[in-house]
């Protein structure tokens, strides 16, 4: 509890944590706030901002509520970037556990993996998968995970290298734990903390990776997204610049949300660290 | 020098089975796209069963998995990438026309991103706590949460459409017949907002890197040393804070390599300047797997290469790189 | 022998655990003199090292007074153009003559314990001007300056040196600042004093990297950076104890004949009150923060006046204690 009243002591904390939460509350508030289907003509098309109540921020191109497709978008981004973030931080935990555990071969070829992915540009390698598998919200979820585990995986195996010379490990052993349990019921969850610590950037680069995804078209068509809005307003970029604008601020209201927030935690618990 | 050299040659040979894991596994992952290459050129060209089976035939897509990917390997080793469905030609030809773009925009946003930004960092860390580091540092954060994509979008309408000082995209003016300075500089104009776009999200990064550096370094006892020698404030901050705090980021220029590979896809798009990226997305669009593939290891080589530079140059600036144990 | 340094009834006090590291501590230092400060650790001696010095972190609370009394024209006297910025006396510490201090001064916000804020470097500079306005010139006292009228040596030399800068340029920089030379006036002022602290291959050493160097050789090399401007006080903080035994004996050799060349103050600060015996003239003991002993050192060795300090003699269990003890004065 106190630590939560320490997270809150920073404004930037507050911020984040704010911006969270409505971010949070739109996404759940979009089918109770705009139920029917956010792609479905609401009234002529591009209507300016502010000008008919029943539509706040106006319409699109095809005559689309955008406020209807801000809010749905929000379950699209923070859908993916959660899913793609909590596949990403698991598989690279338990691959980075299996490799800093197990050592030896298994290590060096776990580790070459590990390098091939993350000399790969992910951002290419999710262009790949989503075209190869075809767009839909699993697909790019997976698509993002597959490039961002690699971070994890080579903090979870530092964590790992340095917790198995521990002495509750020898024990472990020595009363005949299988070295597979050994290394998930003990170690593991002893290497989480800093990769957890992982979370918010992965979630960061995953919401925006989706966005730019959906903006080249390989996002999934049947969901309003941030990034699919955008793309749409490139082609009246010149009449209606708002189209493309008001996504993009959506995106950079989020990510920032999720930074200020994790530095909140981080000053948090930095703080505990130097007071003990 | 020798112990670079050996750095190098170490790393070579690591780097070397890299590649060998990324070209099997893109082989593999490509494999596994329902349809292949003739089916996309049946679909754009037309033709009936007995010219798919020719076709297939003659591409050697009848064989085995494992044969074909034997040949890919072979045929790699002759620097053969193969053909490219959507363009007719070979795949080496198409991306050689375009990565010389693809690297100049990536190394000019480079610059821009590493040098002001480890400017701006220096600038906010050489006082920590103060306004401006505050500032810079809200700021930072807030571009960096920045998609390239939009800031590109963005700096057009600011730019090409209102403003009217930069043009919309391209590379340069086409057919303009415009050689040597001027078509540099018409390059050059071209550029500004795709670089700036690319450039500014990493600028971010490396400001807060630089800041965070800066006050790791503040803590180190020989600042207090140095104060204590009675060293001016301005030489503590340039010669000594700051360049233990920038050497980290030498080696974070490796990583942003693929980082930045991957945002070029996006801005090539944006501002439709016919790089590596660009290319990326046609490919996609034309469901080309072979050229996709081709892309991938261009791109996969291309990361290595650079960070094996990049390494190179940390183990030159870096005194203690290498360095055997102090003698007695 | 007159005073150099009159300290009355300095305390300080460190923010963040809010003990008292020095309670009401007085000494005079005579000019010429040197000085050990014993004390184990916890003792304050390190913080009055600094606090003597003007490093005090920031979020230090300092109270009492320390009154300097330097010839105003002694010791080279940079041109106004590479005078640093950062002073020693922030003002609260201030001389005689810029007018009775405070009793209690703030010397800023924050911080942790060995952060050095720069923040606080840019009050200072605008204090010290301040306190220069004020100062009548015909009174012969003037502001110590670090590294001009102040050496210090720190305890680790593998970490009081910049790992990535040549030590032959570590030592040239202070050449610059304070001497007003060029680099290569420097360079060949650094080689000079690579020599009197018997580092005589001075073309290598000029270019070597801290971590090819030994423990020895790197503290060597700080104390070359420390007498580079001529200081009139040098402070050694517990020089010799992150080294061997046997290069703990050189180095406190090479101070002991280095301050005799220059005409140096000592204060050597040590938790070795035998080491700390062949060196010094007067020994001072700290515990807890107080002083409890100050006095002569064959005084203090043959009868010491508390308790404290006769525990410390009989703790001492080294086989070079009696030869020490003995020697004391024989090794000048």
């Amino acid at each position: 509890m106190s630590r939560l009243c320490r997270f809150f002591h920073t404004p930037e904390a507050i911020a984040g944590a704010l911006i969270l939460a409505l971010l949070v509350m739109m996404a759940l508030a979009a089918p109770l706030l705009f139920p029917g289907d956010p792609q479905a003509i609401a009234g002529p098309a591009l209507l300016p901002p502010f000008q008919d109540w029943s539509l706040p921020l106006g319409t699109d191109r095809l005559g689309r509520d955008v406020l209807a497709e801000l809010f749905h978008g929000a379950r699209t981004s923070l859908a993916v970037g959660l899913a793609a973030a909590a596949a990403g931080l698991l598989i690279g935990a338990v691959v980075g556990t299996l490799a800093g555990f197990a050592g030896g071969l298994i290590d060096e070829v776990l580790m070459r993996i590990t390098d091939a992915f993350q000399t790969v540009p992910s951002f290419l390698l999710a262009l790949a998968f989503v075209s190869i598998v075809g767009p839909s919200l699993g697909v790019v979820v997976a698509a993002i995970a597959l490039g961002a585990w690699t971070g994890p995986a080579r903090v979870a195996r530092a964590e790992v290298l340095s917790i198995r010379e521990r002495d509750y490990v020898a024990g472990a052993r020595v009363i005949g734990m299988h070295p597979l349990e050994i290394a998930f019921r003990e170690v593991l969850p002893n290497a989480l903390p800093p990769v957890l610590a992982l979370a918010s950037v992965i979630v960061a680069a995953a919401i925006l990776t989706e966005a730019a995804l959906s903006f080249l078209g390989l996002g999934d068509p049947n969901r309003v997204t941030w990034g699919g809005m955008i793309a749409e307003g490139r082609t009246v970029l010149r009449t209606a610049p708002f189209l493309s604008i008001v996504p993009g601020i959506a995106l950079v209201l989020t990510v920032l949300g999720v930074y200020l927030a994790s530095e909140g935690v981080v000053e948090s618990t930095a703080v505990r660290r130097s007071l003990s | 020098m020798t112990r670079a050299l050996a750095l190098l040659r170490r790393r070579l040979v690591g780097s070397v089975f890299v590649l060998l894991i990324v070209v099997i596994g893109s082989f593999f992952l490509l494999e596994a796209a329902p349809g292949d290459a003739v089916d996309a050129y049946i679909v754009s060209t037309g033709g009936d069963a007995g010219m798919i089976e020719l076709l297939r035939h003659r591409w050697g897509l009848d064989q085995s998995e494992l044969t074909r990917l034997a040949n890919y390997l072979w045929a790699l080793l002759h620097l053969d990438l193969g053909q490219s469905v959507t363009f007719s030609r070979p795949i080496r030809d198409v991306i050689l026309e375009r990565l010389p773009t693809t690297l100049l925009l990536m190394g000019s946003a480079t610059a821009l991103s590493f040098g002001l930004g480890s400017a701006l960092g220096i600038y906010a860390g050489a006082r920590p706590g103060s306004f401006r580091d505050r500032f810079l540092s809200i700021g930072s954060l807030a571009l960096y949460a920045v998609p390239g994509f939009w800031l590109g979008l963005v700096l057009i309408v600011i730019f090409a459409v209102d403003l009217r000082w930069l043009p919309i995209g391209g590379i340069e003016a086409i057919a303009s017949g415009k050689t040597g300075l001027t078509r540099a500089a018409d390059i050059a104009t071209h550029l500004v907002l795709p670089v700036s776009a690319l450039g500014f999200i990493y600028l971010a990064l490396y400001l807060r890197m630089t800041r965070a550096g800066m006050a790791e370094a503040w803590r180190q006892d020989f600042v207090l040393a140095a104060r204590a020698r009675g060293l001016p404030r301005r030489r503590i901050v340039l010669a000594h804070v700051a360049r233990n705090a920038l050497l980290p980021l030498v080696t974070m220029l490796g990583l942003q390599s693929a980082q930045m590979l991957g945002g070029s896809v996006v801005i090539e798009s944006v501002f439709a300047v016919p790089g590596l990226g660009r290319l990326a997305q046609e490919a996609v669009a034309g469901r080309d797997t072979p050229l996709l593939l081709g892309i991938i290891l261009v791109s996969a080589v291309l990361v290595v290469v650079i960070n094996l530079l990049v390494d190179l140059a940390y183990a030159i600036l870096d005194p203690r790189v290498g360095a055997s144990e102090a003698n007695a | 022998m007159t005073s150099m340094l009159s300290i009355r009834d300095l305390s300080v006090r460190y923010r963040r655990d809010g003990v008292a590291a020095l309670k009401g501590v007085s000494l005079d230092v005579e000019t010429g003199e040197r000085l050990a400060i014993i004390g184990e650790s916890g003792s304050g001696k390190s913080t009055l090292a600094l606090a003597i010095a003007g490093l005090l972190p920031r979020g230090a609370r300092v109270d009492g007074r320390i009154d300097w009394f330097l010839p105003a024209s002694a010791g080279a006297k940079a041109p106004l153009s590479v005078l640093p910025d950062i002073s020693p006396s922030r003002g609260e510490i201030g001389s005689s003559v810029a007018g009775a201090l405070p009793a209690t001064a703030q010397v800023g916000e924050g911080g942790d314990h060995s952060v050095i804020s720069p923040l606080e470097r840019e009050m200072s500079d605008r204090t010290e001007r301040e306190a220069k306005d004020r100062q009548p010139s015909a009174l012969a006292t003037s502001h110590p300056l670090l590294g001009r009228d102040i050496g210090f040596v720190f305890q680790d030399p593998s970490s009081s040196l910049d790992p990535v800068m040549p030590v032959g340029t570590q030592i040239a920089e202070v050449a610059r600042t304070h001497l007003g030379l060029n680099w290569q006036d420097a360079y060949a002022k650094t080689k000079t004093l690579l020599e009197r602290v018997r580092l005589p291959n001075t073309e290598a050493t000029l270019r070597a990297y801290p971590h090819q160097l030994s423990g020895g050789q790197k503290q060597r090399v700080a104390i070359a950076a420390a007498i580079t401007a001529g200081p009139r006080l040098l402070i050694a903080d517990e020089a010799t104890s992150a080294l061997d035994t046997i290069v703990q004996a050189e180095i406190v050799s090479l101070i002991r004949k280095l301050v005799a060349e220059d005409g140096m103050t000592l204060l050597f600060i040590s938790h070795d009150i035998a080491l700390a015996a062949t060196l010094a003239d007067r020994i001072a003991v700290l515990r807890h923060g107080e002083l409890v002993e100050l006095g002569g050192t064959d005084q203090v060795l043959d009868a010491p006046r508390h308790a404290y300090t006769r525990a410390l003699l009989d703790a001492h269990l080294g086989l070079d204690a009696k030869p020490l003890l003995g020697r004391r004065g024989a090794l000048a």
